[in-house]
């Protein structure tokens, strides 16, 4: 008989000493799907109890309670069942907080938009736009008159973005997505010292906006949206690039909502491409949806 | 599977549906709330008045002169330097008619005292008055003026509000000013762009604030540094300091700000002052830039901020107008706020914050509802009724910087407004305008009251055609015809005349006050007129709108064959005057009662 090879003194394996957090954070699973409304909302209650960034409360609920109705009719018309709520969830706070107007029904609509957009523009069983980012961009297009999206809120202070940066690296780092966001910043801040020395504004300006808080939201929300993101790793990265490249190419014209456009325009033709790709290497005829996509989307 | 896609037919015509209706918006709004075009007889006929700019014929030929600060400004000149022309009413020599002060803002450039003639022209008389010569190199330049009887002889005295050295000139009998800025006491400099004469503490003596925006310690000309501009596009902190200015009644100021409760640093554009709670004692709102605006109730010689409390402290804009209305004629005055639209850029929108029926001091923003919100980059504003029909209209100078017309500095604005605090507060970070426009050539708005609820534009239809940079704006009755005339100034632009031909089947009152144990100037006196079963509220100003003034005098509108009832008068002092077998069509002098 050999002796019990259990030894107090032995040290248990690393996995089990972990804690909790660590243990949350390296998990493999999916994502709680309650994580990143919680920190959407964080940010959103941050910025409003310190900085006062809501046009007012009754317009962001209006934005949620209008985004998650919408998902609810259409998603019963559609998949014949009551979808998780959290990611219209998050699509309504990001227009709540994205989308600025002294009026009501722009909330709303934008909204409403945003959510319609999933079932009405589908390729392929999917839909190809991240909500937010093409109802933002669909009112500013046609309603500029009536909206602006923030650019210029929640102070100019870092301590808000370093909180932000913080628990949204947390999170994306869990979701296995904080590459992405990584990579994009470092192609905005190259790019940036790239368009000073074209147009020969003082760099800083060129860095400024990635500093406020419009982007905060898109880097972590939008551009990681996984629904509306190309599965592989590398892709991914490509994706990031191709959004900032074309934010520079759109910022050199000035426009003042660049990484918006640049995500409309990229983030739907690399999801093309993507299933194109799939589709050869199946060999399946036509484009195709990529399997086993599951997570929250803005 | 038919099911299916019948369903995503549907929605897909309901998307479309949704993507249209902003143009539906846009198409309905525009067309209900702008009047078209027309000329003056025809907007006699539809509106009640017409406006028509006579500047020239009335013998001003002033054009404003912006200032040109330290050349490390150099890139973004036209932005730290976009204001500086102002407008302000008074009739220093008391001969019954309105005189006309604007100032100037390059160094060495003079301002102007415009006396009025009686017969529809002005005459310059800033040198012989010894009120011309005040943008000396060295001592900063003009901002705004404020005019005010602060030692109680009957003659207006003025303050000039300015980026540097501020001055106070004794008028002597409206024969010259003598400055005394140095015997009142005041600091060497401040980069003010607001003042208002008021009192206080009721001791019948004008008091003085004065809002900073730069800090006083910059020197605009000679920059230690380019970290001088605000820390946050809208919670900037680091702008001047507040002063209130405590008349002792010897020629002295003792600066009480801080002892008062007034203690604030936000970048503050306008300030106005007015009895809003019915204390008796007058509260002062403050419209910051880059922040939210400033609500200080006084509680009998002491003021504690409310500006949360009573709702018009929340939203960060960018404030640049405080004006008092009673647009309802219900008894008490609305706020007007001016802020920045741009339409797809910013869309701030202007306040109007009206009191709520509620016993505590609270109120609503229904800019919107009302339909005066959107006025581009806006600026100057003034309620007054000016086609004498018994509501308060509003009229908004707007347009930030026109230079090159297929150009715009928006972009470049934005990404640094947006940015860190030590991007955005280092005039080194700003990209160059190299000409470019910032919400230039705007149109401005001339809202009329309909009294049911809401304001239509006009400007186009009544002659208020311009699209200069308006910065200040001040109404009265220059020619004694019962009808209130506008005069514009603008930034590195001309001054503008708008007199104003009303129609004849309204009619009018006006009354002019003059102070005994209040402050002679009455200042702060509130009239409230009972005529056919409508009251209306309004008071002797010491400086709001933006760096402006109107007349001492009030004008109220009366429309047609009106019974008045009374007038009520509340003095400063406490005082409750009651004036009855009013006249309309006249102007009374009224002296308050010992």
């Amino acid at each position: 008989m050999s002796q019990p090879t259990t030894q107090p003194e032995t040290p248990l394996p690393e996995t089990e000493v972990k804690p909790p957090f660590r243990r949350w954070i390296s998990a493999s699973g999916p994502l709680n799907p309650f994580i990143p409304p919680l920190f959407i909302t964080f940010i959103l209650l941050a910025g409003n109890f310190s900085f006062g960034i809501l046009e007012s409360y009754t317009r962001t609920l209006l934005a949620i309670g209008t985004s998650i109705t919408a998902e609810m009719v259409l998603g019963r018309i559609f998949f014949h069942k009551w979808l998780h709520p959290a990611s219209s969830y998050i699509t309504g706070i990001s227009v709540g907080i994205l989308l600025r107007s002294p009026a009501f029904w722009p909330y709303a609509l934008c909204s409403l938009i945003s959510i319609t957009s999933k079932y009405a523009l589908r390729f392929r069983g999917r839909h190809l736009w991240n909500p937010s980012n093409f109802g933002i961009c669909a009112m500013l297009f046609l309603a500029s008159q009536s909206v602006a999206s923030l650019s210029i809120q929640w102070g100019n202070n870092f301590a808000s973005l370093i909180v932000i940066w913080m628990l949204g690296s947390v999170i994306l780092w869990r979701a296995r997505r904080v590459h992405i966001t990584l990579v994009y910043v470092a192609s905005f801040i190259a790019l940036s010292f790239l368009r000073a020395h074209i147009t020969g504004d003082p760099w800083q300006s060129e860095i400024a906006p990635i500093t406020g808080p419009m982007y905060q939201l898109f880097i972590f929300f939008m551009i990681t949206d996984p629904r509306t993101t190309v599965r592989s790793r590398a892709g991914q990265c490509i994706v990031a690039v191709a959004v900032a490249l074309l934010e520079f190419f759109l910022r050199l014209d000035s426009s003042i909502y660049a990484p918006l456009y640049a995500l409309f325009w990229v983030g739907p033709f690399a999801l093309l491409i993507e299933m194109w790709i799939h589709s050869r290497r199946n060999g399946i005829t036509g484009l195709e949806e990529i399997p086993g996509r599951k997570a929250v989307s803005a | 599977m038919k099911k299916a896609f019948i369903a995503r037919i549907l929605v897909l015509i309901f998307f479309i549906g949704l993507l249209c209706v902003p143009w539906m918006a846009r198409h309905f709004s525009v067309a209900k709330k702008t009047a078209p075009s027309a000329d003056a007889q025809a907007a006699l006929a539809r509106y009640g008045f017409a406006l028509q700019e006579v500047s020239h014929a009335a013998g001003i030929g002033f054009v404003h002169q912006a200032p040109a600060l330290d050349p490390k400004l150099n890139g973004i000149m036209p932005e730290v330097a976009s204001m500086g022309a102002s407008v302000s009413i008074v009739d220093y020599n008391r001969d019954g008619w309105p005189d006309i002060y604007v100032t100037n803002s390059a160094v060495g450039s003079k301002n102007h005292l415009y006396r009025n003639n009686r017969d529809g022209t002005f005459t310059d008389v800033a040198e012989q008055m010894g009120v011309a010569d005040v943008n000396r190199s060295g001592t900063g330049v003009s901002m705004g003026a404020v005019w005010g009887d602060y030692d109680n002889d009957g003659y207006e005295d003025l303050f000039l509000i300015k980026w540097g050295r501020p001055e106070l000139f004794h008028n002597d009998q409206g024969h010259g000013f003598t400055r005394v800025t140095d015997q009142a006491g005041l600091p060497p400099w401040i980069n003010a762009n607001t003042a208002v004469w008021f009192d206080y503490d009721g001791d019948g003596r004008l008091d003085l604030f004065v809002g900073g925006y730069y800090p006083e310690d910059v020197n605009l000309w000679h920059l230690r540094n380019t970290r001088m501009m605000p820390d946050s596009f809208e919670y900037a902190k680091n702008g001047g300091r507040k002063y209130l200015f405590h008349n002792l009644g010897n020629g002295r100021f003792e600066e009480v700000s801080q002892k008062t409760g007034i203690d604030s640093r936000r970048w503050a554009l306008a300030a106005a002052a007015a009895d809003l709670r019915g204390t008796g004692h007058p509260d002062l709102f403050i419209a910051n830039d880059y922040g939210v605006s400033e609500l200080y109730l006084n509680d009998g010689g002491h003021f504690h901020e409310a500006g949360k409390e009573t709702g018009v402290g929340f939203a960060p804009k960018s404030g640049m107008n405080v004006s008092f209305g009673d647009i309802f004629n219900t008894g008490r005055f609305s706020i007007y706020v001016s802020n920045i639209s741009e339409e797809g850029v910013l869309i701030q929108g202007n306040n109007l914050w009206v009191p709520e029926a509620t016993p505590a001091l609270k109120y609503r923003n229904l800019a919107r509802d009302l339909g005066v919100e959107l006025g581009g980059w806006s600026f100057g504003a003034q309620f007054g009724d000016l086609n004498n029909d018994g509501n308060v209209d509003l009229y908004l100078v707007n347009g930030y910087i026109s230079l090159d017309r297929q150009r715009s500095y928006w972009y470049d604005f934005t990404k640094v407004a947006g940015g860190n605090s030590s991007i955005i507060g280092d005039a080194a970070n700003w990209p160059a305008f190299n000409g470019r426009s910032l919400s230039g050539y705007q149109q401005k708005r001339v809202w009329l009251n309909d009294g049911a609820g809401k304001f239509v534009d006009v400007a186009q239809a009544v002659g208020a055609t311009d699209t200069y940079d308006g910065r200040s704006i001040a109404l009265a009755d220059l020619w004694n015809t019962g009808a209130l005339d506008v005069v514009v100034a603008n930034q590195r632009g001309p001054f503008l005349l708008y007199k104003n031909t009303v129609a004849a089947y309204n009619n009018w009152i006006e009354f002019s006050l003059e102070g005994t144990r209040s402050n002679r100037s009455a200042i702060g006196a509130q009239i409230i007129l009972y005529w056919d079963g409508k009251e209306q509220l309004q008071q002797v100003s010491g400086g709001n709108g933006f760096a402006s003034q109107n007349d001492r005098r009030v004008h109220f509108g009366l429309g047609k064959n009106p019974h008045i009832e009374k007038a009520v008068i509340h003095w400063p002092s406490g005082t409750v005057q009651t004036l009855s077998n009013l006249a309309p069509d006249r102007l009374y002098t009224v002296k308050e009662p010992l």
